[in-house]
């Protein structure tokens, strides 16, 4: 079963007097267990689609169904609901709260999801083993590597099992070792079933995934199964 | 509800976090509640302290008693018509003793201010009045010890004194006043009888603990001319009921003690205790809206101190909001977190200001009556979260309606 389907989808923002088409026409099915890479130049309508992909952000125009439901007409606090059960976002700048330790970082969906307090923490924790950072519980974002910090961001994308992970240049900020082990972490996610979605604009990054949507002016460019694909060697979690 | 009250319990939780990791701030806002809190409660103490004290002392007049003055006591427009009013005289007294039937008794009081010693003790500037026995009829004055001077003793003009409860502990720490001989003035004089305290600070002049009394004939032959000063009567009517039946009274005996032709206005005043609680009244009305203006608008200040940085706060924590929202935080959520983070910040400054306010009316007590009322405890603790709620109001708008994506791409 598809758990995006786009079809036609346009987006335009009026800025000042100009219409700028961010997206002119774009449509993507996405399947479960699918593991995809987004790419593209700057300009090429990738950070667009990718808020449209995670609900921050309706389109102009065109069909957008979640798992069979149109997100196209929902209201603020439906998307946000739907952000919360069903999307894990992993960012380029991790976007940990500094002043919380790691468990906290985690529980946050779960506070927003209504889960209660104990369970949330069980759970927050159990993901932070996940991530291979049993030792680093009630340690704050400054006292954590980059490295460290993404797999926080990781954890506490995890931690509500959404539908899909959708991480936005998850490497960018990360020296290239540290980035592969992030990388090796995003493999073994995958390898347990989960769907993920991966923006990036380097090249190497994005040929870890299965499949690789080019982006360019607003439209898809190509579409194509990542013939030779990377597969980390580094065993980066206790999935 | 079992969901508001977990999104309550969250939202604290959150809202907690926040007022810790920036302490300094926290607090430095909360000082601004804290200050307006605390002068609003201390005011409030101080005037319900001097409206207490105020309305003991004045029960010491008794209600049903009129004072026939030559000035009128609450109206200062026709001051130097009163000037030329003739005086009030003691032939005008005892014609209207004989004239005047409904009156059970009438004092003609006139006053002095001297010196009062007794060995190497002495207070100065004490209120002396002279009056005749019927004085203490015209009062509700209690007595802690001996009497008030009789009917002999005043017609006789004896060198007899009551003195009031302060003076008493002032000239006899010990309390053994009664039958002393004092100075007043160069002249001695008997103490007979020791006042109850009776009112206290604020009635002033009015205040019967910082008084003493001789027989008026006494205060003529020593202290005052007969002729140069008036004399005021004090009428006592027989009950509360027939206040306004014996004013008349008064007034149609002294219209024909003065000679007044029909035309012609009063030329003395019929002054009463109401007309010096309405008096009373205006003048505490226009402190305590004057007063609750002031720490209101401090209150005010500290509000928009709180809103300041309510709204300092939402900038810097757009990439927060950004980020709850993204991870699934309602509009709502949003704003719950940011109004439950100022209402906490001025309940907290409230409540230490309410401590502090209710610590410095206990130490002001010492001085000065106030009176710590329980529904100013109430009332500050619903102003500052109000003034949370309503300075966090707008802040938390702004956080709430942040577009997520806008917010998560904020530097």
């Amino acid at each position: 079963m598809n758990i995006i389907n786009i079809e036609h989808i346009a987006k335009v923002y009026q800025v000042g007097s100009e219409e700028v088409h961010a997206l002119r026409d774009v449509s993507l099915k996405i399947d479960k267990n699918e593991y995809v890479a987004i790419m593209g130049p700057s300009g090429s309508g990738k950070s667009t689609l990718m808020n449209m992909l995670g609900c921050l952000d309706t389109p102009t125009s065109g069909i957008y169904d979640f798992k069979g439901i149109s997100v196209s007409e929902m209201t603020d606090n439906e998307l946000a609901r739907i952000r919360n059960k069903e999307i894990g976002f992993v960012f380029q700048t991790f976007n940990l709260l500094a002043r919380s330790d790691a468990v906290h970082n985690v529980e946050l969906p779960l506070i927003y999801a209504g889960v209660a307090s104990t369970e949330r923490k069980e759970r927050a924790k159990q993901a932070l083993v996940d991530v291979g950072l049993a030792d680093r519980m009630h340690h704050k974002p400054n006292e954590l590597s980059g490295g460290q910090r993404q797999r926080v961001a990781i954890a506490r994308a995890l931690v509500s099992n959404p539908a899909i992970i959708l991480a936005d240049e998850p490497t960018g900020n990360l020296d290239s070792k540290t980035g592969e082990e992030i990388m090796g972490l995003f493999h073994e996610i995958h390898e347990k079933g989960n769907t993920i979605i991966l923006v990036t604009h380097e090249e190497y990054i994005a040929e870890h995934a299965l499949r690789i949507v080019r982006l360019k002016d607003g439209l898809i460019e190509k579409d194509e199964a990542v013939e030779k694909r990377f597969i980390p060697k580094v065993k980066a979690s206790n999935l | 509800m079992s969901s508001i009250i977990f999104e309550l319990n969250e939202g604290l939780a959150i809202a907690w976090r926040a007022i810790r990791a920036n302490k300094i701030r926290a607090a430095l806002t909360m000082l601004g509640i804290f200050i307006g809190v605390t002068a609003v409660v201390l005011m409030s103490t101080a005037i319900k302290g001097i409206d207490n004290s105020f309305k003991n002392g004045i029960s010491a007049l008794g209600s049903d008693v009129l004072y026939v003055d030559k000035w009128s006591w609450f109206s200062n427009d026709e001051w130097w018509r009163m000037r030329n009013r003739r005086n009030i005289d003691m032939e005008d007294f005892h014609k209207f003793k004989e004239l005047a039937k409904l009156p059970i008794a009438v004092a003609p009081v006139t006053n002095s201010v001297q010196t009062i010693k007794y060995g190497e003790r002495k207070v100065e500037s004490v209120f002396l009045n002279g009056s005749n026995s019927d004085y203490v009829k015209t009062t509700n004055f209690t007595f802690d010890q001996g009497r008030f001077y009789s009917e002999i003793e005043s017609n006789s003009s004896r060198n007899v004194a009551v003195i009031g409860s302060e003076i008493s502990s002032k000239l006899f720490p010990r309390g053994d006043a009664l039958d002393k001989t004092i100075k007043i003035g160069a002249t001695n004089f008997k103490i007979v009888g020791v006042l109850a305290e009776q009112g206290s600070v604020v009635l002033g002049p009015f205040n019967p603990d910082n008084q003493v009394f001789i027989p008026i004939g006494t205060i003529f032959k020593n202290f005052i001319s007969r002729h140069s000063q008036t004399v005021t009567l004090n009428v006592r009517a027989a009950n509360p009921g027939m206040v306004e039946e014996t004013k008349a009274e008064a007034e149609g005996v002294m219209r024909k003690i003065r000679g007044l032709a029909y035309d012609e206005p009063n030329d003395f005043s019929i002054n009463q205790q109401e007309g010096l609680q309405e008096q009373y009244d205006s003048f505490v009305g226009i402190i305590q809206i004057a007063g609750l203006f002031i720490t209101g608008l401090s209150l005010f200040v500290g509000a928009i101190g709180i809103m300041n940085i309510m709204f300092v706060s939402v900038k810097e924590r757009t990439k927060e909001i950004g980020l709850r929202k993204a991870i699934g935080a309602k509009r709502r959520t949003i704003l719950a977190q940011f109004l439950l983070e100022s209402s906490v910040i001025c309940l907290l400054g409230g409540l230490i200001g309410l401590i502090a306010a209710i610590l410095l009316s206990l130490m002001l007590n010492q001085f000065f009556p106030t009176s710590i009322q329980y529904d100013v405890v109430i009332i500050a603790i619903i102003i500052s979260l109000v003034t949370g709620i309503i300075s966090g109001l707008a802040p938390a708008y702004t956080a709430a309606k942040m577009d997520p994506v806008d917010a998560l791409r904020y530097e």
